[in-house]
């Protein structure tokens, strides 16, 4: 690096690469990369190196390589597993039949305003994601805000309740998941050139071809970044089946937790977790494989 | 029907955007419709920090009261859960930021060996369920026997953080015009000198929102603190393990004000975003 420093000097040519240049980018790097590898890299090894140990709490744990604890943990949790997928599933679905008019709606019809509309779509990233769904739990809750006036009316029946209902917990995870859902849809949407509809409008298409065949394509990266950007945190979610569920609606990352806090079946746990960010990201780098990734960290970064 | 649009059509290529005259009213409504869907819990929550209850049994409208907002830091625990998070949030945005600026900085301006690797970690970070990534940390302070708490928990909160300023950085430095840079080396600024007065300047509102984001995210977070922070609670870990048997309305309060608060601090970053654009 002192080579670097002394090729400062005036009169060499700047077009000329300095020596230490091609260093300089590894050297920036190399904190936060030191950083990610001892604190997300090393732990995963770690989770897996976890899964394969056998042993209990008290007399501690030892390596031997026993498969067939996910063979195990699959089979006893597989219907929590399963749920999961689903919820997360129906979730990101959700999102997408309710995002995508909003996203299409301030994209194209928003006109000076779209810039509050977007905020006001990140407002409630403003209030702690506990508290947002606690919220639900009020509004939701037998007697409460919504339940409570209908049933006075007689438009419910007094023993109607929904907490602890998978709809409860699929409602919640639409509404904590829908902005990730928006955004990246709102970004290709804003990306669709007027003039290609235009020229489409000219080519005497309808209003419906030409969202079907023209809109809608060139916005489908943005609704694939957009269904990593939901289904990945909402079936690993356990906040909202926590508060707005019930026994019958729990999920994995409810089981993981209760194996690694009050279970204290560290193997258990780690390799509930591994299964599950496996799958996930099994799903995500096939999928970003195939469509790119550059969206999805786009979408992430606003 | 096509009959009622022929007579528009002549005049369609006179007027840049015909399609504004015609908007539906039916997406607008259904738009209005989610936006308020999205507002409501921020609403209750707003609401309730007002809500006259007797009990910790906050389900039903009483009558206004200040009460709560006099007795803000009436539970001891509360409160310490709060500067918890808060002194938490101030770490991790300032260490991640650190950290995460010059991977954006390198990721968005050289072409390098291993750049592929390096953006492939910031998306596996980003993209993996964060409880995994809990889970995963849990099992290494397990492993090495390392006692979980307030540190554990920064820790974690920098790892997450990191990809996301990286990400913010990177996505400032692809709008820059790297001749700009050349042509202050060629004038004789020295690297840093260029990079000092050219370069830091045009970064500074990614690497502010980048500062911004990392704090919300880390202020946020439940997932993640919960499977590292031992018996230390944020305030997140706080409201969650008080829904079970009822949320006071000191936490509406206090949800509320972190609310204003970021409002505020978003509005000070737009404009001196702005600021630096112009």
């Amino acid at each position: 690096m002192e080579r670097a420093v002394r090729t400062d000097l005036p009169g060499l040519k700047r077009r000329r690469r300095r020596p230490g240049a091609a260093l300089a980018p590894y050297w920036m790097i190399l904190p936060g990369w030191l950083w990610l590898a001892a604190f997300f890299v090393t732990p995963v090894i770690v989770m897996v190196s976890l899964s394969l140990q056998t042993g209990d709490f008290i007399d501690g744990f030892r390596q031997t390589f026993h498969f067939s604890t996910y063979a195990d943990v699959v089979r006893t949790y597989h219907v929590q597993l399963v749920r999961s997928l689903v919820y997360g599933a129906a979730a990101t679905v959700a999102c997408a039949l309710i995002g995508y008019p909003v996203a299409y709606w301030i994209a194209f019809r928003a006109g000076r305003h779209k810039s509050v509309f977007l905020f006001l779509l990140l407002l409630p990233f403003f209030v702690s994601f506990v508290i947002r769904t606690q919220s639900w739990n009020v509004v939701l809750a037998d007697n409460g805000v919504l339940l409570g006036p209908l049933k006075d009316w007689g438009l419910l029946s007094a023993d109607f309740h929904l907490l602890a209902t998978p709809y409860a917990v699929i409602g919640g995870l639409t509404y904590n998941f829908l902005p990730f859902m928006v955004l990246p849809v709102y970004v290709a949407l804003e990306r669709v050139d007027p003039k290609v509809v235009e020229a489409s409008t000219d080519l005497y298409a309808s209003r419906t071809g030409t969202f079907l065949r023209v809109v809608l394509p060139l916005s489908l990266p943005g609704v694939f970044a957009g269904v990593l950007l939901t289904f990945v945190p909402a079936s690993a979610d356990y906040v909202n089946a926590g508060i707005l569920g019930g026994p019958s609606t729990t999920m994995i990352g409810n089981i993981i937790q209760t194996e690694y806090f009050t279970n204290l079946d560290y193997p258990g746990a780690a390799a509930l977790s591994f299964v599950l960010m496996g799958a996930l990201l099994l799903a995500v780098f096939t999928y970003a494989r195939a469509l790119g990734t550059d969206d999805v960290l786009e979408a992430a970064a606003r | 029907m096509t009959t009622h649009t022929v007579p528009a059509a002549p005049e369609a290529p006179a007027a840049p955007r015909p399609r504004r005259a015609r908007r539906r009213p039916t997406l607008s409504v259904y738009t209005f419709l989610v936006l308020a869907w999205l507002l409501l819990p921020i609403a209750v929550m707003v609401l309730f920090g007002f809500n006259d209850t007797g009990s910790k049994v906050n389900f039903t409208w009483q009558g206004f009261t200040l009460n709560w907002y006099r007795h803000l830091f009436a539970i001891p625990n509360l409160t310490s859960a709060l500067v918890n998070s808060l002194t938490i949030a101030l770490i991790v945005a300032v260490v991640a930021t650190l950290l995460g600026t010059p991977i954006g900085l390198a990721l968005g301006r050289y072409r390098f060996r291993g750049r592929g690797s390096v953006d492939l970690l910031m998306f596996a970070a980003i993209a993996a369920p964060e409880i995994a990534l809990g889970a995963a940390l849990l099992s290494l302070f397990i492993v090495m026997g390392v006692p979980r708490g307030y540190w554990t928990v920064v820790i974690a909160h920098v790892a997450f953080c990191i990809p996301y300023v990286a990400i913010t950085v990177r996505a400032r430095m692809a709008g820059h015009d790297p001749t700009l840079e050349e042509a202050a080396r060629d004038l004789g600024a020295g690297p840093w000198t260029a990079f000092r007065l050219v370069t830091l300047p045009m970064l500074l509102p990614g690497v502010a929102s980048g500062a911004l984001l990392c704090f919300a995210l880390s202020i946020d977070d439940y997932v993640i603190t919960s499977f590292n922070a031992g018996r230390t609670v944020t305030f997140p870990l706080w409201v969650y393990s008080a829904s079970r048997t009822g949320v006071p309305p000191q936490v509406n309060v206090m949800g509320t004000l972190i609310f204003v608060g970021g409002l505020l601090i978003a509005g000070a970053n737009v404009l001196f975003s702005r600021r630096r654009a112009a």
